[in-house]
């Protein structure tokens, strides 16, 4: 055993001495006359005994095998009831916190824009089981179509959501369409492309999108069409706070915006719980269990994968509508690459797949802690990798890895 | 004889060189059990598939009698076919294992309560329509675990049961598609005695009961020879016979494909 135990740990040091070699042990550095080499092997070489001495710490704690909380004692299970409703009521109240300033509003819209993403793309990953790369695609024909809608025909963003859910959904159908006779990474790798297809389409262009340069100046949605937030009244439309009667503040559109995220979030979220308990949700389940015995049980694979993917990609153009506003009413193709597709899937697969409580708390970690802590923004990927190897160690399901029957019967 | 629910007619499938398959024909009577049997390799399973819409027969017609009209099954998809009333259970049986019992058994009437949902709005809406049309669902699910006594666990994942119960579970979840033809490869292998003969028990008042015709694929002599109406005996591919259980039991073609011909037995 112990022998065994040297020999792993020997082995890891020997593979991060391989990759660190070049990675760790040479440096390039930039001198006024040309490019020298530099050699760092001491730090190479301590690199090596952490990984060793770790691996040796490691193998020596006794293999811990986590249990679901909820399980584990009845406190973390009624825990576990009272979250969900903890949460909300913590969402509504957030505004009147006394650690509510402009950032922390900022950073909890960011993260309900990326908790709506997460249970829009639930929808086709979690309950479908349909491993979508590329839902940013989605994201960005909702941010798009409200953009250009709003600074060219001059649409309100109240007119735009719905036709921004339509653009996105009619996307969906699309691109689903020739790729779900694709199963597992086949479709994933497909999908991938097509996200990135849809951000150099908006990139090139020119004359529609604006090209790399973006589009500025979208307005941001109005108090219903009735007030803007302004300081002063524009040409003829009122003010949010002389029709309050209340003093001007820039935060009220901020936490308006921000309560505008909140109800669409919620409005999802009901939306999929209640369709999970419908027939077209029940078959989405069953598709990702076994497509086999669902074409038996007279179940159109084709049909019930379009509606997912269509649904899923309408509630994608409704978290892309409220982008550019968040974003000083600004939006580039920059803010849809690649990056941000692989955090929604992060969100959903470390959630736990299906689960709408988990896909909350995996935004919370993944985009509200780097959020938080902007200092450290250098060292995000590391803790994201460091978070998705933790998660995959310890709760392989995810973080939320109870499934809740659609129906029960007495 | 009546006229056959399911009429098989010259049924050929090619893999490639292998011929799995070749011209057979047989007919599968109402509210009757016919027996396919036949050594490994034979081309049960591969019947199956064809009749199911999971092969495109290479040629040959699969007629099915849906009360009235007779409809052509070769080259229709397989959920197509499985709404023209053929229900299949798999010889490795493929449950939904992480959803419940009772949820397996609602996914089965997905064509109908699709229909009620009408695209998911009356369902959204959670209309008076939609309601009934669910709770029905979930009132034949309860009649069906009743009867093969899984009524306890219908809120228990799929998955978690023991696996003479998945093989119970798998066959009810057939039925409340509401098929005429129920299709059933290998249901009693695993089971033990006792289990095989209540299976059988099952069988049969499927048939006298309700008339619903059963075609069954099973290596378990006991449960073929006590259950079938008929019995259809493939051999490489070929139907080398067909009869009821006491012809079958004395074809001496059927022993030889079984037990060998008499002279290689000796040599």
């Amino acid at each position: 055993m112990a022998a065994q135990r040297l020999i792993d740990a020997a082995k890891a040091a020997g593979i991060t001495a391989i990759m660190g070699f070049a990675l760790i042990g040479l440096e390039l550095i930039d001198q006024p006359g040309g490019e020298t080499l530099a050699s760092r092997w001491q730090t190479l070489a301590a690199a090596v005994a952490i990984v060793f001495l770790g691996c040796l710490a490691l193998s020596a704690i006794p293999a811990i095998r986590v249990r679901p909380l909820h399980r584990a004692s009845p406190i973390f299970a009624s825990a576990g009831r009272a979250l969900p409703w903890t949460l909300v009521a913590f969402a509504l109240l957030l505004p009147a916190l006394p650690i509510a300033n402009r950032g922390v509003i900022d950073a909890a819209t960011e993260i309900l824009i990326y908790v709506m993403l997460g249970w829009g793309l639930n929808i086709v990953t979690g309950l479908a089981g349909l491993l979508d790369l590329g839902y940013v695609a989605f994201f960005a024909i909702g941010a798009y179509t409200y953009a250009i809608l709003a600074t060219q025909i001059g649409l309100s963003f109240w007119a735009c959501v719905p036709i921004a859910a339509a653009m996105a959904s009619a996307a969906g159908l699309l691109i689903g369409f020739p790729v779900l006779r694709l199963r597992g990474d086949y479709f994933a790798i497909v999908t991938l492309g097509f996200g990135q297809i849809v951000r150099i389409v908006i990139n090139n262009w020119r004359s529609l999108t604006n090209g790399s340069q973006g589009i500025a100046g979208v307005p941001r949605p109005s108090f219903f069409g009735l007030a803007d937030f302004t300081a002063s009244p524009t040409s003829g439309h009122r003010t949010f706070h002389e029709l309050f009667g209340i003093a001007y503040s820039p935060m009220q559109r901020v936490i308006f915006l921000y309560y505008v995220a909140l109800a669409l979030a919620l409005a999802v979220n009901l939306f999929t719980l209640r369709i999970r308990r419908l027939p077209i949700g029940h078959a989405w389940e069953a598709l990702r269990e076994d497509e086999i015995a669902c074409q038996a049980l007279g179940i159109d694979r084709r049909r019930v994968k379009l509606a997912a993917f269509a649904i899923g990609a309408a509630w994608g153009g409704v978290a892309g509508a409220l982008f550019p506003a968040k974003q000083q009413g600004f939006v580039s193709p920059e803010s849809f690459g690649f990056m941000e597709s692989a955090m929604i899937t992060a969100i959903v697969v470390l959630g736990g797949m299906g689960s709408q409580l988990g896909i909350v708390l995996a935004a919370l970690i993944l985009v509200g802690l780097p959020e938080l802590f902007r200092e450290f923004e250098q060292y995000r990927m590391l803790a994201f990798g460091l978070s998705m190897i933790l998660i995959m160690r310890f709760r392989p399901r995810g973080l939320v890895s109870t499934r809740r029957p659609s129906v029960v019967l007495e | 004889m009546s006229a056959p629910l399911l009429a098989i007619r010259d049924l050929t499938m090619r893999f490639g060189g292998l011929l799995a398959i070749d011209c057979v024909s047989f007919d599968v009577a109402p509210g009757a059990v016919t027996a396919l049997i036949g050594p490994n390799g034979a081309g049960k399973t591969t019947l199956f598939n064809c009749l199911t819409g999971f092969y495109r027969p290479t040629a040959g017609n699969l007629i099915l009698d849906t009360g009235g009209a007779r409809r052509e099954l070769a080259g229709l998809t397989g959920h197509r076919i499985a709404r023209l009333g053929i229900a299949r259970t798999f010889q490795n049986i493929r449950l939904f294992p992480r959803m419940t019992v009772l949820e397996n058994l609602m996914v089965a009437q997905h064509t109908a309560l699709m229909r009620a949902s009408v695209f998911s709005i009356a369902g959204l809406l959670s209309l008076a329509s939609y309601r009934r049309a669910e709770k029905e669902a979930i009132d034949r699910a309860r009649y069906w675990l009743d009867r093969v006594g899984l009524l306890s666990r219908a809120n228990a994942e799929a998955g978690s049961l023991a696996y003479g119960q998945q093989r119970r579970l798998e066959i009810v979840r057939a039925l409340c598609t509401e098929p005429r033809l129920l299709c059933l490869d290998e249901p009693a292998a695993g089971l033990n005695a006792t289990e095989s003969g209540e299976l059988a028990r099952f069988l049969r008042g499927l048939t006298t009961e309700l008339g619903i015709a059963v075609l069954l694929i099973e290596h378990d002599m006991s449960v073929v020879m006590g259950v079938s109406d008929r019995i259809v005996v493939l051999d490489y591919g070929r139907k080398i016979a067909e009869g009821t259980p006491a012809e079958i039991r004395a074809d001496k073609a059927v022993i030889a494909a079984y037990l060998g011909e008499p002279a290689a037995a000796v040599a």
